[in-house]
């Protein structure tokens, strides 16, 4: 699953991704060449994973409410957990994997514990035990997001990288989109009431186990390393502490956090767009559904361009995209050319920035440091969104809507160049000279 | 990868995919088979079900009919019940016309509510923004009013917000939110994130009662719709309902137990004041209804196991007496004082 929708990447870069590493045989496809086929084994993972989380997100709420007859206040609580849960547990996850050396087996931990708990969804009732379910879910994700990013990474020559997470996450969107397709087709071919959940519930847990099973039987317990170093070699490398402490990895963090602050949540874009009359509260799910797509269209190309043009460049643009989505929403916000520019504006600035992030936090890093150093950028840039979002709250309250989105949209420009300048030092070609050391 | 992992791989998706085609299929065969069977209810026709005074609700029966509208007589609400063509998350009615929330899936979730005529059939159908939470009517169906909760709206993830609405004729009025609010010390409501939800009718078809909250204060408040104005009258109050003979406003009664979503239900007497505690001493999360002057009706969730199910429950407005199911497998509860209610001015 992708971060896109709990807080999610941030921001970084190296400049320059355009200069093909200068080594070895990487060199042969400039381009960066066929997907690898780890990736695509763990792009099909996220997809059927997402299919499985999706598919219940999407009626979890009605069969709270309608079917089991939850208030609202259970209903937020429940909610709640699932949104804030999985930053917490992320960077455990990442440390675990790269202590043990493995991702493969702590990610595998992450899915199936994601699994379980959907199978847990099919005999529990009741507010409390809802809860666990959804927390173990939560605490699944947290467990796997990490290992996963850094088994792309190690998968992926440098001047692939952007590619490939591309990759990763448009098949990762889509699982999120066909999700609640699914679900809602089930919904219609059995239509008698808690017999049509459970049927959704069963659904859920048949794609989570596919997804898990590409995990295991598509994905090599070992992943070649992207230096191409026989993979006897790379266990040597253990992980400390120390690999965090490298300057370029605080900068990235400092400048995703520095980004993330100024990141306004979808929820509230999407409201300033219905507040403004450009769509009616009806619609208001299919803003998501909308932004999705363009991800999902633009997140390969994007991903290429990073690889081509600069990671840092691509990160930095997107986020330049985002001030642009910010003005057209305060001021045309209430057209509906203006929503339709705002969702693509939207759509861009992940493809720019969500698997892009990832791939400059796994250049920064050491070899054996890469899932935690993923994990903890990621982080920084979730808690910095969640800040965002409470500051974002008392702003338009205080002021309107277009003033606040205006006055976060004016502080991100001039966040931009300093965040350039932070990620100056990140590693100018792809590589890193670091990787295999 | 190997020949063989290919070959297992293939064979775990092959066959979570027919076990997920079975069993939707299985459980679809299932579910017109026992609709079929009909092994604890007896149907009978609407239209014998409406000629008296009668009860309309959800039906929670599983099988076919879950879900849909359906009503029973007064005389014996246990017995046959009458089903609906619709189905409706959330359902209310009155001898002229009636109000149904329903739901439909889709890449998103869609809601709509339909207004349904006198047979209790749909005649027109408009789109609702959000999860559907409350339902009411005036006694002659003039008024409709809806509370949805749009989770869009939370600042922070585990809060909501709610959109109230009030159709007069048809016709939606402004969100209750832009309306004019006074609170007990005469200051005017302004925060920002205020909500209001739970409306209640008086016969008049202007005064109403319903729920205010800013932060985590909640007020009973009374309004006029045509003045779009509403007053408050007392805290932890959460929504009303108004007696027949509108001398008594039936709420949830926020403990001063810190526990959110906690409640009690409760009666207040509107000429002295006086707040009488209900029999009902579990939490009830819903928008209690009144049978008559002297008792009340809310839908209760089964516990353990059967917590999908729920049972409409009735208990005595003044304190006295045990709570006792009057329908079973049943939500959302609407009287239908036929006779009464025609007479009525």
């Amino acid at each position: 699953m992708s971060l896109r929708n709990s807080p999610t990447p941030a921001a970084t870069a190296p400049a320059a991704g355009v200069a093909p590493a200068p080594d070895r045989e990487r060199r042969t496809r400039r381009k960066g060449g066929r997907v690898p086929g780890v990736v695509l084994a763990l792009g099909l993972t996220s997809l059927f994973t997402d299919i499985s989380s999706e598919a219940i997100t999407a009626v979890l709420p009605l069969y709270l409410t309608a079917v089991l007859g939850l208030g609202p206040v259970a209903y937020g609580f429940v909610d709640g957990i699932y949104q804030g849960f999985a930053s917490l547990v992320r960077v455990l996850g990442g440390w675990w994997s790269d202590r043990s050396g493995r991702p493969k087996l702590v990610a595998g931990l992450g899915y199936g514990i994601s699994a379980l708990s959907r199978v847990l969804l099919l005999p529990v009732v009741g507010i409390a035990a809802l809860t666990g379910v959804v927390a173990l879910d939560r605490l699944g994700k947290g467990l796997r997001t990490g290992p996963r990013d850094a088994m792309i990474a190690a998968a992926s020559t440098p001047e692939q990288l952007g590619r490939n997470f591309g990759v990763h996450r448009a098949l990762d969107t889509a699982g999120a989109m066909a999700g609640p397709l699914l679900a809602f087709g089930v919904l219609a071919v059995v239509p008698a009431g808690l017999a049509g959940y459970r049927a959704v519930f069963v659904l859920s847990i048949a794609a989570a186990v596919v997804g898990l099973a590409f995990l295991l039987l598509a994905v090599p317990s070992r992943v070649r390393g992207s230096a191409g170093l026989p993979p006897a070699q790379q266990p040597v490398r253990r992980w400390r502490w120390r690999d965090l402490g490298d300057r370029r990895i605080r900068s990235l963090m400092i400048a995703a956090a520095l980004l993330g602050l100024l990141t306004v949540g979808d929820g509230f874009l999407y409201l300033v767009l219905a507040d403004a009359g450009g769509i009616g509260l009806t619609w208001f799910p299919l803003l998501m559904v909308g932004t999705n797509a363009a991800y999902f269209a633009l997140a390969v190309p994007v991903g290429r361009l990073a690889d081509r043009v600069g990671r840092t460049r691509v990160l930095l643009g997107g986020h330049v995209l985002l001030v642009l989505a910010y003005a057209v929403a305060a001021t045309t916000g209430g057209h509906l050319a203006g929503v339709i520019a705002v969702l693509l504006l939207l759509g861009c600035f992940y493809a720019a920035t969500d698997g892009v992030i990832s791939a400059l936090a796994s250049q920064c890093v050491p070899e054996g440091a890469k899932a935690t150093g993923i994990a903890s950028v990621q982080t920084a840039v979730g808690l910095s969104r969640f800040a965002s979002s409470v500051c974002f709250g008392l702003l338009w309250q205080l002021t309107g809507r277009s003033v606040a989105l205006l006055a976060v949209g004016l502080a991100l420009a001039i966040a931009i160049p300093v965040a350039a300048r932070l990620l100056r030092q990140l590693p100018s070609t792809p590589s890193g000279a670091e990787v295999a050391a | 990868m190997t020949r063989g992992r290919i070959a297992v791989l293939g064979a775990v998706v092959a066959v979570c995919f027919a076990l997920v085609v079975v069993y939707v299929l299985q459980v679809r065969h299932a579910g017109s088979v026992s609709a079929a069977a009909a092994p604890t209810v007896s149907t009978v026709p609407m239209a014998d079900v409406l000629a008296g005074p009668h009860l309309v609700f959800r039906n929670a029966t599983l099988g076919a009919d879950y879900g849909k509208l359906a009503a029973v007589t007064l005389g014996d609400p246990g017995g046959a019940r009458a089903f609906g063509s619709t189905s409706c998350e959330r359902v209310y009615a009155t001898a002229s016309a009636g109000v149904c929330v329903t739901a439909s899936g889709g890449i998103a979730p869609t809601y709509a509510v339909a207004s349904l005529g006198p047979d209790l059939a749909p005649t027109s159908s408009a789109p609702l923004a959000g999860l559907p939470s409350r339902a009411r009517m005036s006694v002659d169906g003039r008024l409709v009013s809806t509370t949805t909760f749009i989770t869009g709206h939370s600042y922070a993830a585990s809060s909501f917000s709610t959109a109230t609405v009030i159709r007069v004729g048809g016709r939606d009025l402004p969100n209750l939110e832009t309306w004019t609010t006074y609170l007990p010390d005469g200051q005017r409501l302004v925060a920002a994130n205020r909500n209001f939800w739970g409306v209640t009718f008086a016969t008049d078809d202007d005064t109403f009662y319903a729920t205010a909250a800013s932060g985590t204060t909640t007020w009973l408040v009374r309004g006029s719709v045509k003045e779009r104005t509403m007053r408050a009258l007392r805290t932890d109050a959460e929504c009303p309902s108004l007696s027949p003979d509108g001398r008594h406003v039936a709420y949830k009664k926020r403990l001063a137990n810190p526990t959110p979503g906690v409640w009690r239900l409760a009666s207040l007497d509107l000429t002295t004041g006086a707040e009488t505690l209900l029999a009902e001493t579990r939490n009830v999360d819903d928008q209690v209804e009144w049978l008559d002057d002297a008792s009340l009706l809310y839908s209760l969730p089964r516990s353990g196991t059967e917590a999908t199910t729920s049972d409409v429950w009735r208990v005595p407005s003044d304190g006295s007496g045990t709570p006792s199911v009057l329908v079973p497998y049943a939500s959302s509860p609407a009287v239908v004082a036929a006779a009464a209610s025609a007479a009525r001015p």
